[in-house]
């Protein structure tokens, strides 16, 4: 078990399995084929990234370091959230994006699906955590990798 | 929240102009609020840009924010343009492929006329280029802009010398609602320093969509200052260093997310500042033919067969300017008379905005163009693309934006005019 702290962007609890993307992640490159053709798993199909590509997203813990892409990246976002497509919880190796940022934001203040998001938890949070273990975040911004 | 509002900001936030107001302005300060900012600042640009163009039946909950917003009276202090139509029927396509479009797309007439209620410049006014001189979206260096669209924003930070972040799809119409955005990041001058220097050392002129790629994949959000270029860009901003420099910004924002970048002696800021930009502590990266080639080696080919004869071809995402619908038609030309045919050997659509497209009928080059089999369009081949009939179909294009996005393949634009002209099959 390693624990790591980060900064809250969006506050919240929960406890989910954790996808990791090691690369940017491309927000519209990975959902929009699930957003276009109503996968409700929200599939990830950007075929830049390998360590996300063809995996479900929805109800996971995505593990990453930064968003990257077109600006559509936080309309997407929040899409996903309104239509219930969306991981549960973002966690950043880095500060936040402005594009996921506004993404989390607008899931939180114009829909009923927040996305508890933390960032800055450092490049050893990426290097510790693997898709599939479990990752629990607490409301001040400790997140648990086991 | 501690961001600290004027009392006409906290007013609204408040309440006083209504709850779709106040959220939108919570919106707003949550997003300054995760960057630090202390302050909102004017938005002083003219006019802004959306990058929500396409009427996606599936995109329902972006559609019934724009109703409550039109119902609120919350409308865009500044008329916009907006990226580009996602449907021309010019634009080969086969039944199928147009029955889908209709389905997928059912909902562009209700979305424009949203667009229109929320301060849309015009019917003309969508395409992703749209700070053409044919266009006249053009921001000022020093301007505030509430703008998204990738290659918009990192085009008019870079180039104009204008002032924006880049802004997701919604958040931009919100700061030109309220008339107000965040400061932070790229609106700062500390935010607006190189924390990478790239130096270019190729032996020709590289191929400004796999330069901007590279460094795009490298510097990731960061802001370049890239030297090397001098020998074939020159120090003055001309039509040809200002369309490189389009190409370039696109492809740093898409494979990275790059939203500014300064060229040493070229671009406004480094020309007036130079290396006085780069922040103590950037980092170096070094591009010669070799990292270029490493790069471009790594872009997947998704073809289910790999060496399928092209069906399509575009140039131009994002979308061409008025010299290079030229150039491109003279070249094709050329290349075509030298393989001893009329048209084009590959369907093949050149896409530019419709205040260009406009200027170039009335040039002999369209008559020209015309000619060669080639159609000239308005659509995003982005949002073409994005279907899985399509997105079958062994599309090339010299465009690194719709590579990333599409299962297009990736060709340099000397590659592509073999294909399009039959030299290369």
């Amino acid at each position: 078990m390693k624990q790591f702290k980060g900064r809250v962007v969006v506050p919240g609890t929960v406890q989910a399995e954790a996808l990791v993307s090691h690369g940017g992640f491309n927000t519209l490159a990975s959902f929009q084929k699930s957003l276009m053709f109503g996968d409700k798993n929200a599939t990830c199909s950007d075929q830049n990234n390998p360590d996300l590509n063809g995996k479900p997203m929805h109800g996971k813990a995505l593990c990453l370091p930064q968003t990257i892409g077109s600006t559509t990246g936080g309309m997407v976002l929040y899409c996903a959230a309104a239509l219930s497509r969306q991981p549960v919880c973002l966690l950043f190796s880095k500060p936040i994006d402005s594009l996921a940022a506004a993404g989390v934001i607008l899931a939180d203040v114009w829909t009923d699906a927040s996305m508890p998001t933390v960032d800055t938890l450092g490049e050893e949070f990426l290097e510790a955590v693997q898709s599939g273990m479990t990752v629990t975040i607490e409301e001040n911004g400790v997140v648990t990798v086991e | 929240m501690t961001m600290k509002l004027t009392e006409e900001q906290q007013q609204i936030l408040d309440g006083g102009k209504g709850e779709v107001h106040a959220k939108i302005m919570k919106t707003l300060v949550m997003y300054g609020e995760a960057f630090g900012a202390e302050e909102m600042v004017p938005v002083t640009g003219k006019r802004g840009h959306l990058v929500t163009s396409f009427g996606l039946s599936v995109m329902k909950p972006v559609y019934e924010l724009m109703d409550q917003l039109i119902e609120a009276g919350a409308l865009s202090e500044q008329p916009f343009s907006v990226d580009p139509r996602p449907l021309d029927k010019h634009v080969p396509a086969n039944l199928l492929q147009n029955i889908f479009f209709k389905v997928m797309y059912s909902k562009q007439t209700d979305y424009e006329a949203q667009l229109e209620k929320l301060g849309i410049l015009g019917d003309d006014a969508f395409t992703c280029t749209c700070y053409m001189d044919e266009v006249g979206n053009i921001p000022q260096r020093g301007e505030v802009l509430s703008w998204a669209e990738s290659s918009a924003v990192v085009y008019a930070n870079s180039v104009c010398g204008a002032r924006c972040n880049r802004n997701s799809g919604i958040l931009e119409l919100f700061g030109s609602i309220v008339g107000c955005v965040p400061s932070f990041g790229l609106l700062t001058n500390e935010g607006r320093k190189a924390s990478w220097v790239v130096e270019v050392r190729t032996t020709a002129r590289p191929e400004a969509q796999v330069l901007g790629s590279a460094i795009g994949m490298k510097v990731m959000e960061d802001v370049p200052y890239v030297k090397g270029l001098t020998p074939w860009l020159g120090t003055e901003l001309t039509q040809e260093a200002k369309d490189y420099l389009k190409d370039f910004g696109a492809a740093t924002a898409s494979n990275g997310a790059v939203g500014l970048y300064h060229i040493a002696d070229l671009t406004p800021e480094a020309a007036e500042q130079g290396e006085a930009l780069i922040a103590e502590g950037a980092q170096t990266y070094v591009v010669d033919d070799a990292e270029l080639e490493r790069v471009r080696s790594n872009y997947p080919v998704i073809w289910k067969e790999r060496d399928a004869a092209p069906k399509l071809c575009f140039v131009g995402c994002p979308h061409l300017s008025l010299a290079q619908l030229q150039d491109w038609t003279k070249s094709l030309a050329e290349a075509l008379a030298a393989q001893g045919r009329s048209k084009v050997a590959v369907p093949t659509v050149f896409t530019a905005a419709p205040g260009v497209l406009e200027a170039f009928e009335q040039t002999a080059e369209a008559t020209t163009l015309k000619a060669l089999g080639v159609v000239a369009s308005y659509i995003c081949p982005l949002m073409y693309m994005n279907n899985p009939l399509c997105g079958k179909m062994p599309v090339i294009t010299n465009s690194n934006k719709l590579r990333t996005y599409t299962t297009a393949r990736y060709y340099t634009s000397a590659e592509i005019l073999q294909r399009i002209s039959g030299e290369v099959h």
